[in-house]
């Protein structure tokens, strides 16, 4: 008897969980490196509307497979432009609702060596390791090459890279000084004081464009397309441009 | 054919990796799990217990802990100033530094159960019969444990050859360097080369079936042998 009852009250519980779990929100998958403003514009977003949009973090090439695979999100912030247009190509997005978000931008960065100039410090070559993030999955990997195409230095210091899945994990190869400088978002050295820095200037690289997208999951959805829309309001474009992204 | 040159360097790695970290830990694990079986010490469970963490913390935590042990701030960066390099991590030795420290319980514990079966009569026996103990290590208690060996040595090359968060922590995925299987499996799915990910991925499932199988067929042969 006792033991029927306890069943019973784990079965609510799990009920309960279960429940509260399948309530009105958004769930949005984020490219890592928009991590911190998207954590405020989710903030903003549930002031202004109620709504609650669950953010999930993470690779934005893992998410494109896990979005063909049936991945419940409604919503994607990629780090490229790539992945939201081949969504919408195989007929996972809505093809209307793309749209770029932000604008990366790419920062040589340093914790031992003087970067601030960036050029002498790239053809001087003084050091074993130049972190990037992947050129083959990751937008500002490929902007990294390109960078070091243009000005020339790329032979030179091929075998010198070091590459990071992912953007985050360039910039924890340079933030731990394993490797000397690499190449990361401008974005992640948001409240970073530390070491030296030099702002890649655009015209070395082709623009780093992040788009958002509607997934077919959250077409018909309120809260998803509230969520996109909220994006593009000015308030939210100042917080974007204020991480260091800029818009077009 | 082409695809196929592609998939050879990773594998390769992976195998001379497991190969090297294997004997190195064969090497470790011996004296470690011999003192933790024979030694009447309390506290050698406390360093039992250390030994066994990777086992329980993710392999983001041990990868992470790791790339600061190999780097400048750690001993890492202090073995590899004696080259003049400033870390140990994004090279092939740093590599196996990271997957013998994950890999370490699991060859260690079957040692040690082997070594604490055969219990004290054997060794007592050949110390009467006037066998230094050193000898006696080597001819009867080596033999004895050989099971514990050889479940050791296939746990500890499939722990490399599976191991995926420590080498993505500290590799730097470098092609014939530290790009090693499971690191290129995952390159391949963020990239959408969804086939090389197949071949790679198919064949870890087929090594992984053989690896168990094997292990359980020794062990029963063992048992019988035993009984």
């Amino acid at each position: 008897m006792r033991l029927r009852s306890i069943a019973a009250a784990f079965g609510l519980l799990w009920l309960g969980f279960v429940g509260s779990a399948e309530a009105a929100k958004t769930h949005v998958a984020v490219a890592a490196n928009f991590t911190e403003p998207a954590r405020e514009i989710a903030a903003r977003f549930r002031e202004k509307t109620g709504h609650e949009a669950v953010l999930i973090f993470g690779a934005s090439g893992a998410f494109f497979t896990q979005i063909t695979h049936d991945a419940p999100f409604e919503v994607f912030l990629s780090a490229d432009e790539e992945r939201p247009r081949l969504a919408v190509e195989k007929g996972f997005a809505v093809p209307e609702s793309r749209f770029t978000y932000a604008i990366g931008k790419l920062v040589l960065w340093s914790r031992v060596l003087d970067v601030t100039d960036g050029k002498a410090t790239l053809s001087a070559g003084k050091f074993s390791k130049l972190a990037i993030a992947n050129p083959n999955s990751a937008p500002y990997g490929a902007a990294a090459i390109e960078t070091m195409k243009a000005l020339g230095v790329f032979d030179a210091l091929q075998r010198k890279l070091v590459r990071g899945s992912s953007i985050s994990q360039a910039f924890q190869f340079v933030d731990t000084r394993n490797a000397e400088l690499g190449f990361v978002a401008l974005a992640q050295l948001h409240g970073v004081t530390a070491g030296t820095r030099w702002l890649v200037p655009e015209d070395l690289h082709s623009p780093i464009r992040q788009d958002a997208v509607l997934l077919k999951r959250g077409a018909n959805d309120e809260a998803s397309k509230a969520f996109l829309a909220f994006l593009k309001e000015p308030e939210v474009r100042t917080i974007i441009e204020s991480f260091g992204y800029s818009i077009e | 054919m082409e695809t196929l040159l592609h998939l050879w360097p990773p594998v390769r790695l992976t195998l001379e990796l497991a190969t090297i970290g294997t004997l190195t830990l064969l090497v470790l694990a011996t004296p470690l799990a011999w003192w933790l079986a024979r030694s009447k010490r309390g506290w050698k469970e406390v360093i039992a217990t250390i030994v066994s963490l990777p086992l329980v913390l993710p392999p983001t935590v041990l990868g992470f802990y790791v790339l600061i042990a190999l780097g400048p701030d750690g001993p890492g960066g202090t073995i590899a100033s004696l080259w003049g390099a400033r870390t140990l991590a994004f090279t092939f030795q740093g590599l196996v530094i990271g997957c013998i420290v994950s890999a370490l319980p699991v060859v260690v514990q079957p040692i040690r159960n082997a070594f604490a079966a055969i219990g004290d009569r054997p060794l007592e026996a050949a110390a009467t019969l006037r066998a230094s103990p050193w000898t006696a290590f080597w001819k009867v208690a080596l033999p004895l444990a050989s099971p514990g060996f050889l479940s050791g040595a296939v746990l500890g090359f499939s722990n490399i050859v599976g191991n995926f968060g420590v080498v993505l922590m500290i590799g730097g995925n470098i092609p014939g360097r530290t790009r090693v299987m499971s690191t290129a499996i995952f390159d391949y799915v963020e990239t959408m080369q969804w086939r090389e990910a197949n071949i790679l991925a198919g064949g870890m499932v087929v090594f992984a079936f053989v690896v168990i199988l094997s292990m359980i067929l020794i062990q029963k042969r063992y048992a019988m042998a035993g009984a």
